[in-house]
């Protein structure tokens, strides 16, 4: 694994967008160093030790809040969870009046996971924490960017020139522009595949190639990462059903078999089995999704660490 | 009324292509007589090295009044108008309740002149509540002094609603006011592009606004209703009022200025100043909006001003409403936009602040001839200066154009022969 020089001077984390390769670079190393704490009987290091980190979740989630919650645990923070349905427009107090609420209470790290893209951009201009972005909108999902970009290195033990398809409803998904940004950074070459509905030409300004056809690509990647389908898209005919979804866009053994002999099978989850990937792929050697986990902890305690070593944190 | 005489400025009249250094005698609230030597007066402004137009129209304003009293009211938008060269705005109906029927159209008249500043006019509803399923009393609210009628912030969606709207308005011979956006290809909160792509924002397309401008125009071509475009935005729209035009339609566009100036990359930082209703387009669209007003396709400027307050702003993006303000530094920016890169000159500028907007409501204004009314405002083109949205005269700040530094500005307003606005007295 390539040491690189650690590059870090950033009170926030909101998107991958704005970081250069070496910050990436920097976030994995660190993680590699905390990943090694997850082995520990005692799986405890005090960095954080009288830090304040806040889990503020306007959206439903279950492994990124416990993720981070369990991250910043293990760096000895202090953790409070807040969660709110539903916009802020709706109850009556702006995002920023909540967050100030909060921060009032002396916190260092607000993780925010919001349905509205930018509002994590919103809280970092209008409090003094540090804000750790866990996915807004359909914007940026960094944590798990940066959680794939780790898994792809530790499997390969590189990242760049690696091809990565990248298969579902790219247009709605936080997950894809993420790593569309990490991994383009990285060297790596992005393959984003799915219905004209759900991924459109315009995602090649970001640096991606966009197909409609997984066939046409399936024998060329090394990585596949498919996304969730949403089922509530058939409402809004962005797809006609989850049959025709799955006989053009899903992870079948047969698909599978016409994959390169060592493609590594990733998934942010929750998964539908049998829908976008079968079940005997998930759960076979080749499927990375539940080291993805284990490593969403490593990379985010890494995230932890380094906004708040910060000046100004 | 005191006798007014404008001393030694340069007369631009579009109404009569008239450009000339003289003097503008204003008596009984009307000019009296343009020329040299035209004797004493009560008062005299001197215009040394400004421009005396007539006085600039905006024929799509937003006053709030009633029901949003907090973020402009018919006092301050007019107060607004005056500060930013304005003599005449046209309030749209989209009030709470809706200026639906003749007592609101009254009421902002009464109001407006009890207010004693620029000229404002209603423009009523199409259909009741403006909610796209009967038409309001648009004969009742013409005859009571409506100017226009519009729907605006939403379009009639319902396409045998607005065949009857433009058959319905028709007969009075009055305009209508078309926001023109296919509600089923809307719902977003910028433009669908690159920009909102990147940005996982919802998003509406170009073809929202064009659907419902060819529609229309389909429509409205065997009724031939004077139909009027608010705010256009995209190439594809201007390709249409081109098309529409060369065939002999009736129909006229109007752009604002922020779609002259901005695109919709400003959206990358989520700064709700840059949302607005229709979003801020590309590049090329905003080349195409000003080839529009350089070949005519585009009859008028007007800047939807758009008052909200800060705490509606400080939102997500896609939660914070639609809306800027515009009266206060819409003429610089026009002239940033349009006169500066040599687009068109200044007696073209004019004509679209003024003689053309007078002539879609058709207002006896926008003109400087003798018994016209002495509706007029005096400009600097050289003065340099900071927008500064604390100096606004209007309730609100919402304005992404906050500390742009412009040149030009309106140095007195007169409307009807009195003297509304001096930045000298400010």
């Amino acid at each position: 694994m390539t040491e690189s020089k650690a590059v870090w001077n950033r009170k926030h984390l909101l998107g991958l967008e704005e970081l250069s390769a070496p910050e990436i670079g920097t976030i994995l190393d660190t993680a590699d160093s905390f990943k090694e704490v997850s082995t520990r009987s005692i799986k405890k290091v005090p960095a954080l030790r009288g830090r304040v980190v806040v889990n503020a979740f306007w959206e439903d989630s279950t492994r990124t809040r416990t993720s981070f919650q369990l991250a910043a645990q293990r760096l000895s923070a202090d953790t409070i969870d807040f969660s709110e349905k539903g916009s802020s427009v709706s109850k009556g107090e702006t995002l920023i009046d909540t967050a100030r609420n909060i921060e009032a209470m002396g916190t260092d790290v607000i993780v925010i996971r919001h349905p509205a893209a930018g509002s994590a951009h919103l809280l970092a201009r209008s409090v003094r924490s540090c804000v750790i972005n866990a996915g807004d909108g359909a914007h940026e999902h960094p944590t798990q960017g940066l959680l794939d970009l780790y898994t792809i290195r530790e499997r390969f033990g590189k990242i760049e020139g690696l091809k990565v398809a990248i298969v579902g409803d790219i247009a709605h998904s936080r997950v894809a522009r993420s790593n569309v940004w990490g991994l383009t950074k990285m060297g790596a070459q992005v393959i984003l595949v799915g219905p004209a509905t759900m991924v459109g030409k315009s995602f090649e300004a970001m640096g991606a190639k966009v197909t409609n056809d997984l066939d046409s690509i399936i024998g060329q990647v090394d990585v596949i990462n498919m996304l969730r389908v949403q089922f509530e898209r058939i409402k809004s005919s962005q797809f006609p059903s989850v049959r025709e979804f799955t006989r053009m866009y899903g992870l079948t053994w047969d698909r599978f078999q016409r994959c390169k002999k060592d493609v590594f099978v990733m998934h942010p989850g929750p998964m539908n089995r049998g829908i976008e990937i079968s079940s005997d792929i998930a759960d076979g050697p080749q499927s990375g999704i539940l080291t993805q986990v284990t490593n969403g902890l490593a990379v985010r305690m890494a995230v932890l660490y380094l906004v708040t070593q910060t000046q100004g944190a | 009324m005191p006798s007014l005489l404008i001393q030694n400025g340069t007369v631009l009249d579009p109404s009569r292509n008239l450009e000339q250094r003289a003097d503008v005698l204003v008596r009984d609230g009307r000019i009296a007589a343009i020329g040299q030597n035209l004797g004493d007066a009560d008062r005299t402004i001197d215009a040394t090295g400004c421009y005396v137009t007539p006085g600039l129209i905006d024929i799509h304003v937003h006053f709030r009044e009633p029901g949003d009293e907090e973020e402009e009211t018919i006092a301050s938008g007019s107060a607004a108008a005056v500060a930013g060269g304005f003599t005449t705005a046209c309030c749209m109906p989209n009030t709470k309740p809706a200026l639906d029927n003749e007592a609101q159209v009254e009421f902002v008249l009464r109001e407006s002149e009890r207010v004693g500043l620029a000229n404002v006019y209603p423009v009523g509803a199409i259909t009741k509540g403006r909610a796209g399923k009967e038409l309001a009393e648009i004969g009742s609210m013409h005859e009571r002094g409506a100017i226009a009628i519009s729907d605006d912030g939403v379009g009639v969606a319902d396409a045998s609603v607005m065949r009857k709207a433009l058959q319905y308005a028709r007969m009075f011979d009055t305009v209508l006011m078309q926001h023109c956006e296919e509600p089923t290809l809307s719902g977003g909160a910028m433009h669908a592009g690159t920009v909102s792509t990147i940005l996982g924002m919802p998003a509406i397309p170009a073809e929202a606004e064009q659907l419902m401008i060819a529609r229309d125009l389909l429509l409205n071509r065997t009724i031939g209703c004077r139909y009027h475009i608010q705010h256009i935005s995209t190439a594809g729209s201007v390709e249409l009022v081109r098309q529409a035009k060369r065939l002999g339609q009736n129909v006229t566009a109007e752009v604002s200025p922020h779609h002259l100036l901005l695109t919709d990359e400003t959206c990358r930082t989520f700064d709700t100043h840059f949302k607005m209703n229709p979003p801020l387009r590309t590049a090329a669209d905003v080349k195409a909006c000003i080839d529009g007003v350089r070949d005519g396709t585009i009859d008028c400027l007007a800047t939807d001003h758009a008052p909200h307050l800060p705490e509606e702003k400080e939102l997500e993006f896609q939660y914070a409403p639609f809306g800027i303000i515009g009266l206060e530094c819409a003429l610089p920016l026009y002239i940033k936009a349009l006169v500066e890169p040599g687009h068109i000159n200044w007696m073209q500028l004019i004509d679209l602040m003024s003689t053309r907007p007078a002539k879609i409501v058709q207002l006896d204004k926008g003109t400087l001839r003798e018994r016209a009314d002495a509706d007029i405002t005096i400009i600097d083109p050289k003065a340099r200066w900071t927008i500064d949205v604390e100096q606004f005269a209007g309730k609100s700040r919402n304005c992404p154009f906050h500390g742009w530094q412009v040149t030009g500005r309106a140095v007195a307003t007169i409307v009807s022969g009195d003297v509304k606005w001096n930045l000298a007295h400010k």
